[in-house]
């Protein structure tokens, strides 16, 4: 084909048409991403909040996102990775009561009577007095505990490891379930705990805080220890404790909290 | 004569506007957290010079009592930070845009000769390409700053997994500082960045939305290039 032909069914475009060509396509396609960027972010502010279940409170799609996220940092879960422990000399000699639910809304609540209730199975439970919990070896740890506020303490714990609790108890097979229930003996506070974090090395059910029986406050007469956990998941006064392969209630999971809360 | 003269990739423009709004979800968001335990100030001789951050602010943009909701939207819109700035690094990288980008070892001394002429105690203009030195290091800085962000996150958010992270930060309490400082930091170089962007004027900002700048050569020189360039062209086809 000879240029010429070419020059007269399409002219080249002079360089301010170019400039105008590119212009009009650049800053239309600015515009309608924005738009849709805007559209997108009304959408997600709008969006509906979850159906209130085991978990509530978030929008539907961020929780969705939040469950994702769950699944995609639970590969960097391992036994071999311990919080950062402490000497004693550094744990806070005043610890923390950042909150009581399941323990001020309690009066009946009487300690001589307590017995932690673990259920086998919809009849059967087992009961164990704190003396043979006290019983059972003793793991101590002084850890910088974490709470999802953002604030955090050094802080001395003791009491048993919970996957001795469970092999001496031989709750083994049934903490092979994928989630561990604890609840206050009110039931006014409860978390679920998925298997990883129940096993963890560092997970305790603690009696004793700085060396003496743990006070009212700070969950007696049992309580969890879960370093992997913010403090949300470490429920106090443990009542009753149960295994399923479903996620358990829990409390802050149903206020729009990450279930997982690992860290 | 005008002539179009190409400066910003795509991908580059792409990352910048991506990287407006999803940062911006993420202070937003960011502050929500930061709200449940607001520890950081400056304060010299105990006499508090500045709380971060005051009531009056919290209650302005509507932040008290939004943890949980926070949390929600930091941990869906850090992936979109994280996947944006990847992409941008991986770009820079491969394509060799980094040589425009990267400070050279005159840039810091240049920097401080567009720092005079930016506010007018010289009058010379400092040399300019694609960026000038003042603009290589604040636009490197920002990525590291980035990329700064992304690490102390991580380590906040996971200091038990990754505790090799939270080490490398210097621990919990400073990477979360570092974490909030580089926030600070984002929204300083937002205000000093818009009044730059102001300053240089339509064909530089229109260079980040269609990535061309339009400048004026001289016609004479330009057509005669242009018509050698022709003939060269019809020379080489006539002897195929």
């Amino acid at each position: 084909m000879k240029p010429t032909d070419q020059n007269k069914t399409k002219k080249p475009l002079t360089i301010e048409q170019k400039i105008k060509r590119r212009n009009f396509i650049s800053f239309g396609a600015f515009f309608a991403l924005g738009g849709g960027a805007v559209a997108g972010w009304k959408w997600l502010l709008n969006s509906p909040e979850e159906n209130a279940g085991i978990t509530g409170g978030a929008r539907a799609p961020l929780r969705r996102a939040l469950n994702k996220t769950e699944l995609f940092f639970r590969n960097f879960f391992s036994n071999n990775h311990l919080a950062k422990t402490y000497p004693k000399e550094r744990a806070a000699k005043i610890v923390r009561v950042n909150s009581l639910i399941g323990i001020k809304d309690d009066k009946d609540f009487d300690i001589k009577n307590w017995k932690l209730e673990v259920k086998i199975d919809r009849k059967e439970s087992l009961k164990i007095s704190i003396e043979e919990i006290k019983a059972l070896p003793k793991t101590e740890i002084v850890f910088d505990f974490k709470c999802v506020e953002g604030w955090d303490q050094i802080q001395h714990w003791a009491g048993v490891k919970l996957s001795d609790f469970l092999l001496h108890y031989k709750l083994d097979a049934l903490a092979e379930k994928n989630y561990m229930g604890l609840e206050t003996p009110n039931g006014k506070y409860y978390v679920g705990l998925e298997r990883d974090s129940v096993l963890h090395p560092q997970t305790i059910l603690a009696y004793e805080m700085n060396g003496k029986p743990i006070t009212n406050d700070h969950g007696a007469p049992l309580r969890l220890i879960i370093p992997v956990k913010y403090g949300i998941k470490n429920l106090k006064r443990i009542g009753v404790m149960s295994f399923s392969n479903q996620r358990p209630r829990d409390y802050w999971a149903e206020q729009g909290y990450d279930y997982y809360s690992g860290l | 004569m005008k002539e179009i003269k190409e400066k910003h990739a795509l991908l580059m423009r792409w990352t910048h506007w991506v990287n407006f709004p999803v940062l911006t979800v993420m202070i937003w968001s960011g502050l929500f957290i930061y709200w449940a335990n607001d520890a950081y100030g400056i304060s010299i001789f105990s006499f508090t010079l500045i709380k971060f951050f005051p009531e009056w602010f919290y209650k302005y943009f509507h932040i008290p009592h939004r943890l949980a909701e926070g949390m929600a939207f930091h941990f869906l819109f850090m992936w979109f930070f994280f996947i944006n700035g990847l992409l941008y690094i991986a770009y820079t990288l491969f394509s060799g845009a980094w040589r425009e980008l990267v400070p050279k070892r005159n840039s810091f001394k240049e920097a401080w000769q567009v720092l005079l002429h930016d506010l007018h105690i010289r009058k010379t203009t400092p040399p300019q390409k694609k960026y000038n030195a003042a603009q290589r290091i604040a636009y490197s800085a920002i990525i590291l700053m980035g990329a700064g962000s992304v690490i102390t996150g991580l380590a906040i958010y996971k200091p038990v997994q990754l505790y090799w992270l939270c080490w490398l930060c210097g621990g919990y309490h400073f990477a979360r500082i570092i974490h909030f400082a580089l926030t600070i930091g984002y929204v300083l170089f937002f205000v000093i960045h818009i009044l730059q962007v102001a300053l240089a004027g339509w064909n530089n900002f229109r260079s980040v939305v269609s990535g061309f700048e339009v400048i004026e050569t001289e016609p004479q020189i330009r057509e005669e290039k242009t018509l050698t360039a022709n003939n060269a062209e019809n020379e080489t086809n006539g002897s195929k």
